[in-house]
This record gives structure tokens, C-alpha cells and sequence, in this order.
């Protein structure tokens, strides 16, 4: 579903990844380990084209067609989903009718029936019991004045509400207390499915005790540096990054 | 009268918060759409030359078959704005203007007093059927009732039959200033005196036209009355004049529009609207302003948008709402405000003022407390685009003698790209230690990294932004009747919105 391949890309007077080919498959679970500042979120950003960020050489190939040559919205159109690391206030915005206007571009994107405020109503009230979401969510403004917990939360309820091809969370783990955390990875566990794919970029193994990657993969300078099976993330949880910055 | 000798004041000033992030090219998404409204019409046209004396104000004073009272009121006024100097305190910048290059009275030709609306020449009922204002009876707004000023004039007032059913006055003031010459004795000038400043005085004076409210004691107005202002002629002046009097236990809703064709030189626009409210009385006065702005880049052409808006709440218990989106004119120069004088009454002020291109604004208002437990609301929220400039200023003025006053004061800007600048100088003088007065003031912008969530979620930028706008003036928007916040908002987008291949 997703390959890239040789990526190069950073900022633009920057180089940050130095060449990383991954390939990710429907019904897959990947997840991207390293520590801050070796191009996790670089990553993250190119996937979702990112306007502050340049890609030098390589190439991602999104089911067939050439991902960086689409705009940012077609690539959300397309399936493609990044849950922030750190979600963007919208003050003045409310958050269902946000979700609302997502969920109509999806449904016009793919020729389907627009759905009004009443009947997306009905669809939110599924989703955020699915998540256990209080339904004063639904009146705040997009992410303003929640708890880092919240926003988490927040992210993840788009993505239920949107159901993308590949969902892209990074560092969804960050800021959350264990309840939260517990809550977060069960509900990306449910959304979880044979069709679609996570890739989740965390610093810390503790998530992947929630969400069972199949693949995990160590991300050093801009480098994949070592890939493996859920195991790896065991091992690091014992040995840390340290062996791999020295070598 | 009242002394403020007392106060204490204080003035702050957040200037120039300029964007330091280069965000071209959301600036160039906020590029002006064409203004749609720019035509002219050709239409046969009485025009005074140009130039102002005496001799002129009598000339519009017999063009408008004045009585006797009105030409002294005239003169009155016009020997005061001799000895007055066009004030410059404003934060705009314009080059002076030349009082004898303009022509202060043009009016479509016509032969006698219209019996109906049937007789108003086709142009001109063309003119506002393309600016979305239909006159002819079948065609009209089943809710509103429009009176349509073309230049200078009056040319249609609609549902005046249903309104006098209710003892509702509705008519062009030039109308009721022969039918109705007491109440335009007792009240015309009465809340903007002729020598309140250079261009009320000025507009006392050659004033041509305009609209005329009376709702009558324990009424409430069947509908929406509206007046809609089209300047059409080149180098005219436009000094209409709106009285509205809401007598004891009545209510009135009413808006106002205006746009202008597109010429290269600058209109002056210099109207007064005075409003008198009585006891338990309430006015809800709206405007949406979309007056030609002059040119997108060079900033040549446009009008000067110099009004002087004031209401009177006279009655114990009265109310006066000022709401008025302001997207149009290449300056605008406006303060509209409240007197609180009846115990209880209460004044709000919600303003939506959006510049882009070279548009330059300075407004607010002013509330003045005099009355006891009086009541004051200023929400503002003022959005700058491209180079334009945009400052919010507003007094709260509390009197001695006002027990128990209260202000809220919201002032919010919003800046889109880098070149714009938005300004606050807020003027607060309280004279009593009962009043509490609250000011909150932010600023904040569109950012890149907002308009990028919105895209990862699939949705364009150009819905982004007219989504973060909307979200940014809901609560002025809420306060406009159904229909025109459609308007408005669309009116906004329009403005803001050019889509990106």
C-alpha cells in the first residue's frame, strides 16, 4: 500500500532523513522507534506534505500513484491520516461541526451522500462511545483549552470518524497518563482492521504493549537503522538507543 | 450637564503587531474577489455643480421643497462647519480633501412625485434588482420592508401600506419632514447636534435624503425595515440622514446596505444616523457596509466612509444594538455609540471590520453612561489582510452621576499575512467609583500550521479559512437577523477567498 523508497528530505537547508525505504502493507501494524531529533516527525510531516519541509531524492509510492505530487488534502482524501504529536487549536471552530465538514469532504470526495448536522449526530455519538469520549467534546472549539490527554483523545476520534487507508500516530503516547494511554491504544486497536495500516512513531515502548506493531523498525540519524519483529521493541525496552548511537 | 472632572484615565496601546512569519501566500489566498457591485448606472441625473456655499445649501433646500425650518437648520449648520476644521486624529492617512471638487446633490431626473413604486424609472429598479434588492411587489422580500436611496435620493420605500396598518412611519426623511414636521423638529438633531463635529456639521447641511423610522408607543414592528444606499454618480458626495424613534414599549429591527460603482476617484460618504429610544423601548440597528474599496493594489478610488452613528436611550429601560459588518470603503472613519441616559437602559456595539488590499480602517464606539445601573457591551473584531490597517478605538465614558454602570469590552484582531497591522486604543474614563468596566483584547492570525490541519482532514484551505473567519466573528454574527448573517458571511468569504488552482 505505501512504499518508499531511498527517501532524502528535511527542511530546506537541512538534510534530516538520509535514505529510508519502508514498505507497509494493508492489515499491517509498523512502528518507527528512535529517540527526539533523528527525523520521526520529519517523516511524519513528508507523509502528509507538509509545506515547510523539502524532499531531496527518493520516492513514496501510495497504492500505485506518486504520493509527493499530491497536495495535502488529496492526500487526506486518499486515506492518508497523521494523528499530531502535538493537535493544532482552532479557537471559534466548533469540533463536530469540524468533524463534520472532514467526514462531507470524505463523503464527497467518494461520491457519496453528504450527511447533515442531525444524522451526523448519530454517527459522532457511535464513534465517541467507542471511545468513551464525554460529549462536551462535541461543543468546545477544535482542541482549544483541552488537556493534553484530550487532544490524544481528540485525534483519535478524527481518525475513527474518517477511517483512513494508513493512519500515521505520532508520539500518540506522549503526555498521556497510563488510563489514557490504555483508552488511546484500545481505540486504535478497535479501528484496527485487515484493510488498513497504522504506522506509529513513538519514543517509548510502552505503547507498543497496548498496540502490537508486527514490525518494528529503529530509526537513528535519518537512518532505519535495524528492523525486526515486535520483539525488537522488547529489546529496547531493556537496552534503550544507546548501542545503536554508538555504533 | 455632566462633569467629568473626576475621572480617572487611562489609554493603552497595542500597536503594530505586525506578523513576522512570511506567509505569502496565505495572502494571497485572501486576495479580494472582483467587486461584483462596481457598475454604473445610466440613468438621467440632476447634479448641482460642484463646490459648496450658501447659495448651494439653498439650492437643495428649495430642490428639496424644504419648510422654513429646515433651511435655517441648514444654515445653521453650514455657518458652523465654516469656522470647523476637518479633524485629523484618525489613524488613516488620506490626502486632503478638496470640499469644492465635489458635487453635493445629484438625484434621478423625475417628473412629479411617484404615485407608486410602478413609476420608479427601469434603470433604476434594474440597478437594485442586480444588487439583490427587489422593489416591484411581486418580487420583494416577503419579510423586509426596503427603502431605496439612489444618489441622493429616496427613489422607493416597499410595504408601506402594511406598516401604516400598525402605525409604523416609514418614509424618506425629505417625506417626513413635510408630513411630519413635529417629530422631525423635536428629534432631527437632537442626538447629533450640528456642531458635534466637522462633518455632522457639514452633513446638517447639505444633507439631501435618507430614511425615517417612528414606531409608535406598545408596538412592535410587523418586519424588518432596511434601507439600501447606492451612490451611482461620479464625484458626489453622499449625506444621507436616518432618524429612527422607537416610542415607549415598542421595537424596531433595521439594516442597512450599501454599495457603490467603481471609479477612479475617492466619494465622500459622510451620513448621520441618530436613534431615540423612549421607555422600554428597542432598537436593533444593522449594517452591512460594502461600499467600493478603491483598487486592490494601487489603493486609488473608493469611498471615504466618514459617518457619525449615535443613538439616544432616552426612556428608563431602553435599549439600543449597533451591528455592522464593514468590509468595503477605501477609509472608514466611524464610532457608533449609545448614550445611556434613561435608568437601566443599555447599549451593545458588535462590529465585524475586515481590510484588505490598501483599505484603511479606524472604529468602534462609544458608550456613555449617565443614567443609574445603566448597561454596555463592545464586542470587535477586526481582521487585516494584505496592507491593510485596521484599529479598533472605543470610549466608555462613565459620568458622575451614573450609579452602578457597567461596561464589557471584547477586542479581538485577526491578521492574515505580514504587511497588516492592527491597533487597539481603547479610552476609558470612569467618573464614579460604583462603575465596572472590563476590557479583554487578543490578537492572533491565521496560521499555516491551522490551515494544514484542516488539510490533512481533507478539507480545502480556502474552506479553512472562511471556516477559522466565521468561527473568529460568530459571536457579531449572531446578532444580525437570520437572512443578512447568510449575507454577511457570504460577503466575507467573497472578500477573502480567491480559490487556488
Amino acid at each position: 500500500m505505501l512504499v518508499i523508497k531511498d527517501l532524502c528530505a528535511g527542511l530546506e537547508n537541512t538534510e534530516i532523513l538520509k535514505g529510508i525505504s519502508l514498505t507497509i502493507n494493508k492489515g499491517e501494524i509498523h512502528s518507527i522507534m528512535g529517540p527526539n531529533g533523528h527525523g520521526k516527525s520529519t517523516l511524519s510531516k513528508i507523509l502528509i506534505g507538509h509545506p515547510g519541509y523539502a524532499v531531496r531524492s527518493g520516492s513514496i509510492t501510495y497504492n500505485g500513484k506518486n504520493l509527493l505530487e499530491m497536495p495535502p488534502e488529496k492526500r487526506a482524501l486518499e486515506g492518508v491520516f497523521l494523528a499530531y504529536q502535538y493537535p493544532v487549536e482552532i479557537p471559534g471552530v466548533n469540533n463536530a461541526e469540524f468533524l463534520r465538514m472532514a467526514y462531507n469532504a470524505k463523503m464527497k470526495h467518494e461520491g457519496k451522500e453528504l450527511v447533515d448536522p442531525l444524522d451526523f449526530e448519530d454517527i459522532l455519538g457511535e464513534k465517541m462511545a467507542l471511545l468513551g469520549m464525554d460529549a462536551k467534546f462535541r461543543e468546545r472549539s477544535v482542541n482549544e483549552g483541552f488537556s493534553g490527554g484530550e487532544k490524544k483523545k481528540n485525534e483519535i476520534l478524527q481518525m475513527a470518524i474518517l477511517e483512513p487507508q494508513i493512519a500515521v500516530l505520532d508520539e500518540i503516547d506522549s503526555g498521556l497518563d497510563i488510563d489514557a494511554l490504555k483508552i488511546v491504544a484500545e481505540g486504535v486497536n478497535k479501528l484496527a482492521n485487515a484493510n488498513n495500516a497504522i504506522l506509529a512513531i513513538t519514543h517509548y515502548p510502552r505503547l507498543l504493549q497496548y498496540i502490537k506493531p508486527q514490525h518494528v523498525h529503529v530509526l537513528i540519524n535519518g537512518r532505519i537503522v535495524r528492523s525486526g519483529g515486535y520483539n525488537l521493541a522488547n529489546d529496547l525496552e531493556k537496552t534503550g538507543y544507546d548501542s545503536y548511537l554508538q555504533a | 450637564m455632566v462633569e467629568y472632572r473626576n475621572s480617572a484615565y487611562f489609554r493603552q496601546d497595542w500597536t503594530r503587531k505586525k506578523m513576522e512569519d512570511g506567509q505569502e501566500d496565505i495572502s494571497k489566498l485572501a486576495k479580494r474577489e472582483e467587486y461584483k457591485y462596481g457598475f454604473v448606472t445610466d440613468v438621467e441625473s440632476d447634479v448641482l455643480p460642484k463646490g459648496l456655499n450658501e447659495a448651494t445649501v439653498r439650492a437643495i433646500s428649495s430642490k428639496r421643497d424644504d419648510p422654513d425650518f429646515m433651511l435655517d437648520f441648514r444654515l445653521k449648520a453650514y455657518n458652523h462647519w465654516l469656522k470647523m476644521k476637518e479633524p485629523r486624529w484618525a489613524n488613516v492617512k488620506f490626502t486632503p480633501i478638496d470640499y469644492q471638487a465635489v458635487s453635493y446633490y445629484s438625484a434621478p431626473r423625475k417628473k412629479q412625485k411617484l404615485a407608486s413604486i410602478d413609476e420608479v424609472p427601469a434603470e433604476i429598479l434594474h440597478t437594485f434588482e442586480k444588487l439583490g434588492i427587489p422593489l416591484l411587489e411581486q418580487k420583494r422580500l416577503a419579510n423586509v420592508a426596503v427603502d431605496a436611496v439612489f444618489d441622493s435620493v429616496s427613489v422607493a420605500t416597499t410595504h408601506q401600506k402594511k406598516l401604516r396598518e400598525k402605525g409604523v412611519i416609514f418614509c424618506s426623511i425629505s417625506e417626513a419632514i413635510k408630513e411630519h414636521p413635529e417629530l422631525i423638529k423635536k428629534y432631527l438633531g437632537s442626538v447629533v447636534p450640528i456642531e458635534d463635529n466637522f462633518f455632522a456639521a457639514l452633513n446638517s447641511a447639505v444633507f439631501s435624503d435618507g430614511s425615517f423610522v417612528y414606531i409608535p408607543p406598545d408596538t412592535k414592528c410587523p418586519m424588518e425595515l432596511s434601507t439600501y444606499f447606492r451612490i451611482n454618480t461620479e464625484e458626489t458626495g453622499q449625506f444621507e440622514r436616518t432618524l429612527i424613534i422607537a416610542d415607549r414599549n415598542s421595537y424596531v429591527s433595521y439594516i442597512e446596505g450599501c454599495t457603490a460603482p467603481q471609479f477612479d476617484t475617492n466619494q465622500l460618504h459622510a451620513a448621520i444616523v441618530e436613534l431615540v429610544a423612549l421607555d422600554n423601548a428597542e432598537i436593533k440597528y444593522s449594517t452591512v457596509q460594502n461600499w467600493y474599496a478603491g483598487d486592490q493594489d494601487t489603493g486609488v478610488g473608493g469611498i471615504f466612509n466618514f459617518v457619525v452613528k449615535r443613538g439616544k436611550c432616552l426612556g428608563k429601560n431602553s435599549k439600543i444594538s449597533w451591528t455592522q459588518i464593514e468590509t468595503g470603503s477605501a477609509i472608514t472613519w466611524k464610532y457608533p455609540g449609545c448614550v445611556l441616559i434613561g435608568d437601566n437602559s443599555s447599549g451593545e456595539f458588535y462590529s465585524v471590520a475586515l481590510t484588505n488590499g490598501r483599505q484603511q480602517a479606524d472604529t468602534g464606539s462609544k458608550m456613555v453612561h449617565i443614567g443609574k445601573n445603566t448597561k454596555s457591551v463592545i464586542i470587535s473584531k477586526g481582521i487585516s489582510a494584505d496592507n491593510a490597517s485596521n484599529t479598533y478605538r472605543g470610549l466608555v465614558r462613565v459620568s458622575s452621576v451614573a450609579e452602578n454602570a457597567r461596561n464589557y469590552t471584547q477586542c479581538d484582531s485577526m491578521l492574515v499575512g505580514d504587511k497588516c497591522s492592527a491597533h487597539t486604543f481603547p479610552y476609558i474614563e470612569a467618573g464614579n467609583n460604583s462603575a465596572q468596566i472590563e476590557h479583554e483584547a487578543s490578537t492572533s492570525k491565521i496560521s499555516e500550521e491551522q490551515l494544514l490541519y484542516f488539510q490533512q482532514r481533507g478539507i480545502s484551505r480556502e474552506e479553512a479559512i472562511r471556516t477559522i473567519l466565521n468561527g473568529f466573528c460568530k459571536d457579531v454574527f449572531k446578532q444580525l437577523p437570520m437572512e443578512f448573517a447568510v449575507e454577511a458571511q457570504k460577503l466575507l468569504a467573497l472578500k477573502l477567498e480567491k480559490s487556488v488552482g
